[in-house]
């Protein structure tokens, strides 16, 4: 009985996009570059750059704002901040 | 992982294959117009029970039978029927599997329903050597890719298409195991063919396009163009004396079909 292709390449490492981790934090300041450092809610600070789908639809983030930020799992003091809360 | 068999293990696995054989030929000899594919299917039950083996293929991922009985533009995994009936002209491609002891056997011929076209005959002889050509690369030295491309230049040589969704496997405690062996590849790729590497050998030959889909009954694999296809498969192993078909008797010699 021949058996159906495998298409797909099963990734052995783990996903660092599913395995992102998603934290509410506040916006402390701004920096060059569309990054900012914010704050998270157990204190620790946080470099944070602005999503592409943020950039693309013009919203724009200031000090005080309260968003969610994906921190990568290689590198828990770099995120990215992929909502801003009303 | 590719697991390479021990003596006392290939030993186990021919005596599947021997069953694996035993039914095939005894099919072989049955097939004639006005057969309905379920004949077979219940004679291969009733000779598996007998020899104390168990059929592969009933309950593997849900599969409804013991054999896969495909006509025509059937590519592989027909499923035996009742309904369907062999006429004069058809060619019928059964695949049959066995376990014995916990090791499994896996093979596949195309047979011709009493008279059939000169073209047919030359799709069933090109496939026919296809697996041939293959099995004599199945020596400790070659790749993998060696023996697809054995299949894909033969094949497409004569003009025809070789399937690319469905692919060969590698065969032992369970029906499909690692590597996977498609019927085309580029020489000297792939892994190497060692000692105790036992693989599930099965071109699959299209007279027109590649392209399969499969019907409704989650099974049916058929050619998307509607041609006709065949399907020679053996279980061999590679000893450090060339190939050895685990799916036929060792005095059996000649073409493997």
């Amino acid at each position: 009985m021949p058996k159906e292709k495998d298409k797909k390449k099963p990734s052995p490492a783990g996903n660092p996009k599913e395995d992102a981790i998603e934290v509410m934090a506040t916006v402390i300041e701004p920096l060059p570059n569309a990054m900012f450092r914010v704050e998270l809610e157990n204190k620790h600070q946080v470099l944070a750059h602005i999503s592409g789908r943020m950039r693309k639809n013009f919203i724009r983030i200031l000090p005080g704002d309260k968003v969610a930020v994906e921190l990568s799992p290689y590198d828990l003091t770099r995120g990215r901040i992929i909502y801003r809360y009303k | 992982m590719i697991v390479l068999k021990s003596q006392a293990e290939l030993e186990k696995m021919h005596r599947a294959g021997l069953v694996v054989w035993e039914v095939l030929t005894m099919l072989r000899a049955m097939v004639r117009p006005g057969l309905s594919t379920m004949d077979l299917e219940e004679a291969a039950e009733r000779r598996t029970a007998e020899r104390g083996a168990r059929a592969a293929f009933k309950g593997y991922r849900g599969y409804p039978s013991v054999l896969c009985t495909s006509i025509n533009n059937e590519v592989v995994h027909g499923i035996p029927s009742r309904e369907r009936v062999l006429r004069e002209g058809d060619i019928l491609s059964i695949d049959y599997g066995a376990e014995v002891d916990g090791y499994f056997a896996d093979a596949a011929v195309t047979v011709p329903v009493g008279k059939i076209s000169p073209g047919l005959e030359r799709l069933l002889a090109t496939t026919r050597e296809a697996l041939d050509r293959a099995i004599e690369k199945m020596r400790p030295g070659n790749r993998l890719g060696d023996i697809s491309a054995a299949v894909q230049t033969w094949v497409e040589g004569r003009g025809y298409s070789v399937v690319r969704d469905l692919v060969g496997h590698g065969i032992g405690t369970r029906m499909h195991e690692e590597p996977q062996l498609p019927n085309y590849g580029t020489p000297g790729h792939g892994a190497q063919v060692e000692p105790g590497l036992v693989l599930a050998i099965e071109p699959m030959v299209n007279a027109g396009r590649p392209d399969v889909h499969t019907l409704e009954d989650q099974w049916t694999a058929v050619t998307s163009d509607g041609s006709y296809s065949a399907h020679f498969e053996h279980t061999v192993a590679a000893t450090r004396d060339g190939p050895w078909i685990l799916t036929r008797p060792r005095e059996v010699t000649g073409p493997s079909w």
